[in-house]
């Protein structure tokens, strides 16, 4: 159910983030999702990859300071209110949201939220409670 | 058995000899070669034969070791200004190698050996090798640049004169430094103290525990450290780590090390002749105060050196050492005299912020000061490099981390600079020494 995430340290500078990108590209790696986290002088890059141990090797063996961290992906119907209906199961829980970015699918009527928990396996849980799909890794990279 | 036979059973060599001089005896031959050089610098190369005139000064006023005093200074520019081969005493066709000093712009300074010099330096790296407790059976991996840089040839040459086996692995390439150091059960690295940092991260990121290998001793030189830096570097790796002393303009890495002992220096005296000063008058201090250390070569053929201002600031430890060698010793060298930074009237030392980031757990001393100047004032930003351990995916986190580093630099130095975290790899290193100040100010 956890999902392994690659996050990067970048500089907050032109072409900072490109070189990576292109890195990974070169080696045929599937960026399937991406969120940039940025402060004035430094950034933080999170993306969700087709073959994260291979991507976290690749990146490391050029000098990128890059970890891994579980998140949880969550899919949630595509219309007003379906990030919503997951927030407000998780209301009241005393679950902390560390971070969290969106994402579409390419087609169909779904979305997909990127969370990272405090508590990842009291998150799941408690969602599944819930009714909501937590998606596993595969099927996050099937779809 | 006491501890000074001790010592001399376990970490010397045939080459150790000399360490234990009786001092009389060592003062007798200092006496001896003084004149010597002095009188071959004086007959071979002009500019201090025009110095020694200046002052009405001729080889033979020198008659006993306190009448150095009397003789001229040399600075680096007169090695650059004499470039390429003005202060050489020796012809081209006895001198066998040439080496020059590293991360400068414009001219480099080049120095020159004969076969002789080349023994000479062999045997003091011997003597401080041997001093660390290293002999036949040891593997030595070299981490220097190999090439005009002395550290590498240096070290090497030294290495493999005392019997050990060694790895000329040369600068860079941390992976294939780890594997080596792994498959051949290396026992003692030779490097710059922040290569060695470089190499403890990059071990942790492969897996590999540099505290399981037969890795016991690590000789680091070629850049100011401090003890902060030793504790840090000897609890990650389960290393005795011991601090090496030289120059190129003197011979390059063998001028002094540290003993067993780990208090201070020793300077190998009967080829290095070790004085201290005020930076500021010229004039000698006594032993234990502190000021800027001169060298004058006392065998050198090729290229004498007479009372060389090294610029590092140390002192003369009074007292003799537990582990027997008469050889003087200098206290670690922390800082440099053309070091001291200026900012808003503060004066501010590099290892200053080295100290600083030691104490926050988890940073590494990989920094870079840059100086720049706006509506009159002196700026002082200090990049610090992310290193794996300090890298944490949530921007609350790092900003944590720079406030921390902030508030640490803030308390050391006394005036207020900025902080910036910067990528790996992102401060330029030159023979893996990182440039540690760049000065933009303009007047």
């Amino acid at each position: 159910m956890k999902i392994h995430q690659l996050s990067l340290f970048v500089e907050n500078k032109p072409g900072h983030t490109a070189a990576p990108a292109r890195l990974l590209a070169n080696e045929g790696i599937d960026i399937r999702a991406l969120s940039l986290a940025d402060t004035e002088q430094f950034g933080i890059v999170r993306m969700i990859v087709s073959d994260w141990q291979r991507a976290a090797e690749i990146l490391k063996s050029r000098g990128y300071v890059a970890n891994t961290t579980e998140v949880l992906a969550v899919e949630v119907p595509d219309r007003p209110g379906g990030m919503a209906d997951v927030l407000v199961a998780l209301d009241g829980s005393g679950m902390n949201i560390e971070y969290m970015y969106a994402f579409p699918y390419p087609r169909g009527d779904q979305a997909i939220l990127i969370f990272r928990f405090n508590d990842p396996d009291a998150a799941i849980s408690r969602l599944q409670t819930a009714g909501i799909n937590v998606l596993a890794g595969h099927e996050l990279m099937e779809r | 058995m006491n501890s000074v036979l001790e010592s001399a059973i376990t970490d010397c060599h045939p080459a150790s000899v000399p360490d234990y001089l009786p001092v009389a005896q060592l003062r007798d031959m200092q006496l001896k070669r003084m004149q010597a050089v002095v009188a071959r610098a004086w007959q071979q190369v002009k500019l201090f034969r025009s110095r020694m005139d200046e002052r009405g000064l001729e080889p033979a006023h020198i008659r006993s070791l306190e009448d150095v005093a009397k003789l001229p200074f040399t600075v680096k520019n007169d090695l650059r200004d004499t470039y390429p081969s003005g202060l050489f005493a020796s012809p081209m066709k006895d001198v066998v190698r040439l080496h020059a000093s590293s991360g400068t712009t414009g001219k480099p300074i080049v120095v020159a050996y004969t076969k002789e010099d080349v023994d000479v330096w062999t045997s003091v790296v011997v003597r401080c090798l041997a001093g660390c407790g290293l002999h036949r059976g040891d593997i030595i991996q070299i981490a220097y640049g190999y090439g005009l840089f002395t550290g590498g040839l240096g070290a090497h040459y030294g290495a493999e004169a005392l019997g050990a086996a060694v790895i000329p692995a040369s600068g860079g390439n941390a992976d294939r430094q780890i594997m080596l150091m792994k498959d051949f059960g290396v026992t003692a690295m030779c490097c710059t103290p922040t290569y060695f940092l470089h190499l403890i991260d990059r071990a942790a990121e492969l897996g590999v525990d540099l505290r399981e290998l037969p890795l016991r001793a690590g000789v680091f030189g070629a850049e100011p450290w401090t003890d902060s830096m030793r504790k840090r570097v000897e609890s990650a790796s389960n290393i005795e780590a011991f601090d090496i002393y030289g120059l190129t303009e003197i011979i390059g890495p063998g001028v002094g090390c540290e003993c067993r002992q780990h208090r201070g220096l020793h300077i190998f005296e009967d080829h290095f002749y070790p004085e201290i000063i005020d930076p500021e008058t010229g004039d000698s201090v006594p032993d234990g105060t502190e000021g800027e250390l001169v060298l004058t070569t006392l065998s050198k053929q090729a290229m004498p050196m007479i009372r060389y201002r090294t610029r590092d600031i140390t002192r003369i430890l009074p007292g003799t050492c537990d582990c027997g060698r008469t050889m003087r010793r200098i206290a670690r060298i922390g800082r440099r005299s053309d070091d001291m930074l200026i900012i808003r009237g503060v004066n501010v030392f590099p290892s200053q912020v080295e100290a600083a980031l030691l104490e926050i757990e988890g940073t590494l001393p990989h920094y870079q000061i840059i100086l720049t100047r706006a509506q009159g004032l002196d700026q002082m930003e200090v990049q610090v490099e992310v290193t794996p351990q300090m890298f944490n995916d949530k921007i609350g986190a790092l900003q944590g981390l720079q406030a921390k580093i902030q508030s640490a630099l803030d308390h050391v130095l006394g005036i207020r600079v900025k902080v910036a975290l910067v990528e790996a790899f992102s401060i330029q290193r030159s023979e893996g020494k990182a440039k540690r100040v760049i000065d933009r100010r303009t007047v």
